[in-house]
């Protein structure tokens, strides 16, 4: 019976880490990439460690798996966070089929200053539009 | 098919085919942030691939390399955001 649970939080884990894979070679964008990773491989993972910590059933394994999974749910939309907006700094290109950008022209080249609003100074801002291909 | 079989057979390919997907990603990628959130995905699917293996070995102790894995994977995508970021600061 205890197999059986270990069977499916194991299968529901390893297809949700497939359907993360897929998402990262089939998304047009590296935002939406990164939205990918954060959210689908994180719940996987999370799962299959879920199922050590019915399989071995006792307090050293299930604190430990559950640290790691605090870890990773801490730490996936903190660096899904840095690296969004460093590529979005170094101009990668948002989709061809995007209907809206909400930071064009609010992050401040040289400072690294988001404002919240489009100001008179647009050669310090970063404005993929005018930026040439990346 | 118990529940080892089970594991070895199905679970497993699972993820190293996830595995391939991403390390196709990885080497294709148009750009270097494509291939940092690759390599910290590649690095996620490998705690899933070790503690699969922990349950098959009966070995908890292989637990504790998850997590150390789980720290160079947020480590090493900080790391490499804030140089990317820094390299085209004048």
């Amino acid at each position: 019976m205890i197999d059986i649970v270990i069977g499916v939080i194991a299968t529901f884990g390893a297809l949700f880490v497939l359907f993360a894979a897929i998402g990262l070679v089939r998304m047009p964008d590296t935002y939406l990439r990164i939205s990918v990773t954060t959210k689908a491989a994180t719940l996987g993972v999370g799962l299959v460690l879920m199922s050590t910590t019915v399989y071995f059933s006792n307090a050293d394994v299930t604190s430990q798996a559950f640290v790691i999974i605090l870890f990773l749910f801490l730490t996936a939309p903190v660096s899904a966070h840095l690296i969004g907006r460093a590529s979005y700094f170094i101009g990668v290109k948002l989709w061809d089929k995007s209907v809206m950008d909400d930071l064009r022209g609010k992050y401040q080249k040289n400072t690294h200053i988001l404002k919240s609003v489009v100001d008179d100074t647009p050669e310090d801002n970063v404005d993929h539009t005018k930026m040439e291909d990346k | 098919m118990t529940l080892f079989e089970y594991l070895h057979y199905i679970i497993l390919p699972v993820l190293v085919v996830s595995a391939v997907l991403i390390l196709w990603r990885f080497i294709k990628g148009p750009s270097i942030a494509d291939k940092i959130v690759a390599l910290d995905l590649l690095i996620t699917t490998g705690i899933g691939v070790i503690a699969v293996y922990s349950i098959i070995y009966n070995q908890s102790t292989l637990m504790d390399t998850a997590l150390i894995l789980a720290l160079i994977a947020f480590l090493s995508t900080v790391a490499l955001s804030y140089y990317l970021e820094k390299r085209k600061r004048k």
